[in-house]
């Protein structure tokens, strides 16, 4: 079965067409990119994946289940996570706070006022783990605003992790990152489980080549081509569309 | 602006720091030394506990609200009525206050939680003012704009009498205003707590790690207006009355002032700004009520311009730096 499926899914602002009819199937344990040139409605699809926006039409589909009229809180407990393009944390919180309070609102403790959250161990360990792997754990007790922007990059991943997703939407995680702290950070991506399903939204070609196993090529607003890396690396409309634009950059 | 936010706190077992025994002892220090001010002080308590529940809503979940009097009004009404009615036991009376308000706050958070800054101060003014000329119109039952008054004083456990020098309702407003510290003291340490600090520091990226945000806030709006209603019965059964300014605007700016002096998102701000404002308020109104409008508004003024995290706030970066100050010696 397909992790996440779309049918049809259409969007418009005012008489702009942002996401028009897009169906799109994500196997379980994909490692799948969607790319495209800016303004092709790639974050828009995401919005409308996770339920920040809602459909004008067409269906979102999770694991069999139809979730297009569930807000976005309850896709999350159904497993899809997301991260965000914009860095959007909790600057007053620390590391460690804003990763325990993900895994404690996934265990169903958020709405605990009796209990003291240091007594938690099951939350805390998991926390601990996860800043671990993701190699977070000396900035644990630091402020997120004090963070350096790369380890707050890592710090949106560790969030959407914390919530054990199925399906995972990364929207350009690399945003404003240099080249070489970039495919450090794809390193981290890549060393995910491998039943995991990723969708990654990127504009640098390089990370999205390494990554993919699928691309899917989206331009104003619709799917263009979809296929493995080579056969969308030798795609004419792409290379004219997307790549050859790149290559000039 | 980093003064403006409260310290990161690790999680951990949280020790009971030297402050706070003094902070407690103090009340009870003021006991023996201001025997003639009790009836004062019981209001003291009053009203801290009054500024508590707003900074659960405001300091931590980061939601304004200029309508907090109407839960603190409906718990004076509450607790006035069962008295009148003949239903004096304070402890029950209690109870049904904190219910009452608590109900209603939790309905009335479904208007207010939804929107944004501007519609939620919008809301919350509009649910004060419909309650005051509730109160207003239905006289026969509140007295209107004369109070509720003639209510026989019930007494405390079947033994001790609110009395005049209001040694009781010290002891009574102390005690009640203690449990609830030492509640709202858990709360903000518990998984629920961060989820509030969560919605105050970024509310849009709580639905992407799942939280229903405004169920949450409703939660802890209809928490908040328990613990104001228990704080307005707290008055009603002390002083035996309920004017009906106790539901009023005034009502409501003057304890979001008092939270914002005393410094939003620390608990023990509140509380020194509901002590500071009535002892300020009580000395200088008595040299003159125009001093009083003067001050407040200077002191107002200065604060926000030079201590954004309030008195509270400003303590806390005095006592860093004398302890940085230490170590380097």
């Amino acid at each position: 079965m397909a992790a996440l499926t779309t049918h049809h899914l259409q969007r418009a602002f005012g008489g702009f067409v942002a996401v028009d009819r897009v169906s799109l199937d994500i196997a379980a344990g994909a490692r799948h990119a969607l790319i495209g040139p800016n303004g092709a409605g790639k974050t828009t699809l995401i919005n409308l994946l996770t339920g920040t926006l809602r459909a004008d039409g067409g269906d979102v589909v999770l694991a069999g289940e139809r979730v297009t009229d569930q807000p976005p809180h309850a896709r999350v407990k159904r497993g899809l996570a997301r991260t965000f393009q914009i860095t959007n944390l909790w600057p007053g919180l620390t590391v460690l706070e804003s990763v325990v309070l993900v895994v404690s609102e996934r265990l169903g403790h958020g709405g605990e006022w009796l209990r003291p959250l240091w007594s938690h161990n099951d939350v805390l360990d998991e926390a601990w783990t996860l800043l671990r792997e993701l190699r977070l754990d000396e900035d644990a007790a630091r402020t997120t605003r004090e963070l350096p922007y790369g380890k707050q990059r890592l710090l949106e991943i560790a969030l959407a992790l914390a919530t054990k997703p199925r399906v995972l939407l990364l929207d350009e995680p690399a945003a404003g990152v240099p080249t070489g702290a970039s495919h450090e950070l794809l390193d981290t991506i890549e060393r995910l489980p491998a039943d995991m399903t990723i969708l990654l939204i990127e504009h640098d070609m390089s990370l999205v080549f390494r990554f993919a196993q699928r691309i899917t090529v989206m331009v104003e607003g619709r799917i263009l081509t979809e296929g493995t890396p080579s056969a969308i690396a030798g795609d004419r409309r792409v290379r004219e569309l997307y790549l050859g634009e790149e290559r000039h950059v | 602006m980093d003064a403006a936010r409260p310290e990161p706190r690790p999680i951990a077992p949280s020790r009971v720091h030297p402050f706070e025994v003094a902070f407690w002892i103090a009340p009870l220090v003021a006991f023996f030394a201001f025997p003639d001010r009790r009836l004062f002080a019981s209001q003291v308590f009053v009203y801290g506990l009054f500024a508590l529940s707003l900074d659960l809503i405001l300091g931590y979940a980061g939601v304004l609200s200029l309508g907090h009097a109407a839960f603190f009004g409906v718990g004076a009404y509450t607790a006035g009525l069962l008295a009148r009615l003949g239903w004096t036991e304070p402890l029950s009376g209690l109870v049904a206050a904190g219910i009452a308000a608590s109900a209603l706050g939790y309905a009335a958070g479904a208007l207010v939680v939804p929107g944004a800054d501007l519609s939620r101060l919008m809301v919350t003014l509009g649910i004060g003012f419909t309650l005051l000329e509730v109160a207003n119109q239905a006289s026969s039952i509140t007295g209107g704009v004369d109070g509720l008054s003639d209510m026989r004083p019930g007494t405390l456990f079947g033994k001790l009498a609110f009395d005049m020098a209001g040694t009781t309702a010290f002891l009574y407003a102390f005690t009640v205003l203690f449990v609830f510290f030492v509640f709202a003291r858990g709360l903000v340490r518990s998984p629920f707590g961060l989820v509030l600090r969560g919605i105050r520091e970024n509310a849009r990226r709580m639905p992407a790690v799942g939280v229903n945000v405004n169920r949450r806030l409703r939660a802890v709006f209809g928490l908040a207006a328990g613990m104001a209603g228990v704080a307005g019965a707290v008055l009603a059964q002390t002083t035996q009355f309920v004017g009906i300014d106790t539901l009023g605007f005034q009502r409501s700016a003057e304890i979001l002032i008092i939270v914002a002096f005393g410094g939003p998102g620390r608990l023990y701000g509140a509380l020194m700004g509901v002590t500071a404002f009535l002892l300020a308020q009580d000395y200088l109104s008595g040299i003159s009520p125009v001093y009083w409008q003067f001050w407040l508004g200077a002191v107002l003024v200065l604060l926000v311009l030079l201590a954004p995290g309030g008195l509270a706030g400003a303590l806390e970066i005095l006592y860093q730096r004398a302890r940085r100050g230490a170590w380097r010696r």
